[in-house]
């Protein structure tokens, strides 16, 4: 369906997603996938990246933004991908641990 | 770039009295250079009769062993970091103080790391060309950062060892 | 065991100030990720792909109860409340925050330890026997040469930018429990002829993506050479090793290209250059190291111990415990206790704060305060009066501490995998919590000894080329999928397990493992292990029952 930028934040190593980037702004940086914005095309999914990278350069705050596919489930946001699913989510074997325990607005 | 020699328990910024001449390019008349280890074997006799000081810069695959006969004829041997992470030289160097007792000039060249300069003072270099512009301020602090040694490398750094027992 | 003096304190102090202000400058912004990567792995932290990753040093697996309590006080005020125990004997914290591992590694200093060299391409984490020390069969304990060598391996000028890591196991007994032949040197202390004890020395052992048995490079090497010795194989390797290629830069592949023989020769040629210099051990030091490694102050005991003998005739539960998780040792009316870490439930290797807090206490009240780490990601209790057996056991009871599977099926050793690390290719966790509850406790103890090692990724932290059943997971077509291998072993007939065939999806590998071992029952002779029947009849039958041909 589309593509979000996934990063890590520098201080605490947490996961990371871009809600807001435009040229000439601050990019605004989210704890919680379902506030990523979406590109729908590659196009824009590279751009929305390069103004990721250029903002880890120049903050310093945020560690290796990548791109991932993400799908609409149920109106919830799922990466495709196995491995990235269990990055926004925390270990499949302690449900107690990362995103996946946490309220909608940890 | 910048030109750092030890000095005390830091460094001073010197002026680079020799002239890296590449492989293809004409020799001055006069004056230091420093030559490839190829181009030293192919005109060794040439280049120990010129009258200015000769130096020998070394890759991290080349070895010491290759310039071992010639070195009280040398006046710099500079050994390569082509990346920080190519430890190569660390050994060369010493390999150049304690087997063959090389009392020149041993100068790191290429991603000279600020972090690694302890390792490099240990093992045996003497002057460091540096990209950091932080590196001569910062130099007396990072070489000294961590007081104790365990390891007897060519320095001469008292080691814990010898601390313990007694003979340092 | 080993307390630091002055000068080891000072260097450890010394390099935590040295970090918080690499980690000052990288929250600054001063230096980059691109240079800061290099400095925090330097200090065992990782990115990934939750947090952080902070991996704590344990040297040779050796702790004592202050040390297995502070980790636990780290692991409730600075993480999730538990900690990993790993394959080299370390322990991982896996969500430590940048900002804060400086004041966990002061920490850590108080107690004497640190997290130096516990990852990139230098000398890591000296491993060694978990019973060194308690162990019938012993030359001498190994650890005093693991702290010889930890020490000469710290902060090492020259051997700080390796091509690749490098991996140091120490072994002094005849039975092999450190894995020395699956090393880039594997030391075992033995004595010659004449009575001399010295090492013979092995090299180039490896697992990851290119497995090598170690071959040995010096039958004897006499005492004081120890360190000599050492520094002219890494020397050899520092030039020698390959750095065009990261997977092939490990010193197995330098000794596999060129040669034993040749190996041999270009380190006898640099250790005739340096074995006497200021490398040779002086005795007085060799002594000061050995007296930190006295054995604690056993109590005259019969060899008999009434109470566990009559605790176990009628306690199954206890004498299955006993039997499993509890060995031989030297002293008359002592034991070894192996707490297992392959709870039902809980990932192979973790243990919470609490179990930590508690194995501190038993270790002060029972074992002279110490406690090992064992490669197979478990807690010893090395020194345990026989006739104490009974009332230790009932306080692992309770804390869920007393599973009865050392050496059993569902003792598998495992990587982290795919649900912490950043490398992993699958799960790994799940794939062994799924074996363990495949197989109840009558089940396993038919089975008998078998080792399975599962590895989320070709890197092979979980040493599946070693497991008598070995699992690989992979990334097939964007699904996880696992290769099954059998045959391996890392003790002194070290030997590396073949892939069977095709791989397995998730569900499968269960079912898998299940075949082989009714395979192994149905064909077993009388008192044969898994890894003898394999050895004896091969590969094919086990082939025939998992795929249904030949």
């Amino acid at each position: 369906m589309g593509q979000v930028v996934i990063a890590s934040r520098l201080s605490d190593g947490r996961v990371v997603f871009v809600a807001k980037a435009s040229e000439g702004a601050a990019v605004e940086w989210a704890l919680e996938l379902d506030a990523a914005c979406v590109a729908g095309d590659d196009a824009s999914a590279e751009a929305m990246l390069a103004l990721a990278e250029r903002d880890a350069r120049a903050q310093q705050t945020v560690v290796e933004p990548y791109l991932i596919d993400v799908e609409n489930k149920d109106g919830r946001l799922v990466p495709t991908k196995y491995r990235e699913a269990i990055r926004c989510l925390g270990p499949t074997i302690r449900p107690d641990l990362g995103k996946q325990a946490e309220g909608p607005s940890a | 770039m910048a030109l750092l020699e030890r000095k005390d328990g830091g460094a001073v910024e010197i002026e680079d009295r020799f002239t890296r001449v590449e492989d293809d390019a004409a020799l001055p008349s006069s004056g230091g250079v420093i030559v490839s280890l190829p181009r030293f074997e192919q005109e060794r006799e040439a280049l120990l009769a010129r009258s200015g000081e000769l130096g020998v810069w070394l890759a991290s695959n080349e070895s010491p062993k290759a310039i071992g006969g010639d070195l009280d004829r040398i006046a710099v041997v500079a050994l390569d970091f082509p990346v920080f992470s190519d430890g190569r030289a660390f050994t060369s160097a010493r390999l150049l103080r304690e087997r063959y007792g090389y009392a020149g000039e041993v100068r790191a060249i290429g991603d000279v790391l600020l972090e690694q300069l302890s390792f490099m003072v240990r093992s045996g270099f003497s002057t460091f060309e540096v990209r950091d512009p932080k590196a001569l301020a910062e130099f007396e602090r990072v070489v000294g950062e961590v007081r104790v040694v365990y390891q007897p490398t060519g320095d001469g750094r008292t080691t814990a060892l010898q601390r313990r027992l007694g003979r340092g | 065991m080993y307390r630091y003096d002055e000068h080891d304190h000072a260097l450890v102090q010394d390099r935590v100030a040295q970090f918080r202000r690499q980690v000052e400058r990288r929250m600054q912004g001063e230096i980059t990720e691109e240079q800061f990567r290099p400095l925090r792995l330097m200090n065992g932290l990782y990115l990934q792909l939750h947090a952080y990753m902070l991996r704590v040093a344990i040297p040779y697996g050796t702790l004592d109860s202050r040390q297995m309590r502070k980790l636990a006080w780290i692991a409730r005020r600075y993480d999730k409340g538990y900690g990993h125990f790993t394959t080299r004997q370390n322990l991982q914290y896996n969500w430590p925050k940048l900002e804060e591992t400086p004041d966990i590694l002061a920490e850590l200093a108080e107690v004497e330890m640190h997290a130096i060299q516990t990852s990139g391409n230098c000398i890591r984490n000296v491993t060694s026997d978990q019973y060194a020390g308690a162990a019938k069969d012993e030359v001498e304990d190994p650890r005093i040469w693991c702290e010889i060598a930890r020490q000469w391996s710290t902060l090492h000028p020259e051997f700080s930018f390796l091509p690749r890591k490098f991996k140091i196991a120490i072994t002094a007994c005849e039975h092999d429990r450190a894995a020395v032949k699956v090393h880039d040197i594997g030391v075992i202390v033995k004595r010659d002829a004449g009575g001399e004890v010295g090492f013979e020395v092995i090299v180039g052992g490896g697992l990851g993506r290119t497995p090598f048995v170690g071959k040995t490079i010096r039958e004897f090497l006499p005492k004081e050479h120890f360190l000599s010795y050492l520094e002219a194989v890494l020397r050899v390797y520092n030039q020698l090793g390959r750095r065009d290629n990261k997977f092939k830069a490990r010193i197995k592949v330098t000794v596999h290209e060129i040669g034993i023989e040749e190996f041999r020769r270009l380190v006898e040629e640099e250790w005739a250059a340096i074995r006497d210099t200021s490398l040779k051990l002086p005795k007085e030091e060799v002594d000061r190291i050995a007296a930190h490694f006295q054995p604690p102050a056993f109590r005259a005991l019969d060899a008999t111990a009434r109470a566990t003998e009559d605790r176990a005739a009628k306690d199954p539960a206890f004498a299955s415990w006993l039997r499993h998780n509890v060995a031989p040792h030297k002293a008359s009316g002592y034991a070894i206790a192996n707490v297992s870490l392959k709870v039902p439930g809980q990932a192979p290797g973790d243990a919470s704060a609490e179990q930590m807090d508690l194995l501190a206490d038993l270790a002060d009240e029972y074992s002279f305060s110490e406690l090992r780490v064992t490669h197979a990601q478990n807690i010893v209790l090395p020194h345990v009066e026989r006739d104490r057996l009974p009332a230790l056991y009932d306080r692992l009871v309770p804390a869920g501490l007393a599973a009865a599977n050392v050496g059993l099926v569902s003792d598998i050793i495992c990587c982290p995998g795919l649900d912490y690390c950043s490398l992993a290719n699958a799960r790994s966790i799940p794939v062994a919590q799924q074996i363990a509850e495949r197989f109840d406790a009558a089940k396993q103890e038919r089975i008998g000894e078998l080792q399975i090692k599962i590895s989320g990724c070709i890197n092979a932290c979980g040493h599946h080329h070693v497991g008598h059943i070995g699992i690989l997971g992979v990334d097939r077509k964007g699904e996880e999928h696992y290769q099954v291998q059998i045959g391996g072993s890392a003790d002194e007939n070290a030997s590396l397990g073949r892939i069977l065939g095709r791989g397995f999806s998730a569900d499968e590998v269960v079912d898998v493992v299940d075949k082989l071992v009714e395979t192994y029952l149905d064909l077993r002779e009388e008192g044969e292990t898994f890894l003898e029947t394999y050895r004896r009849i091969g590969q094919e039958p086990f082939k025939e029952r998992v795929y249904g041909t030949a």
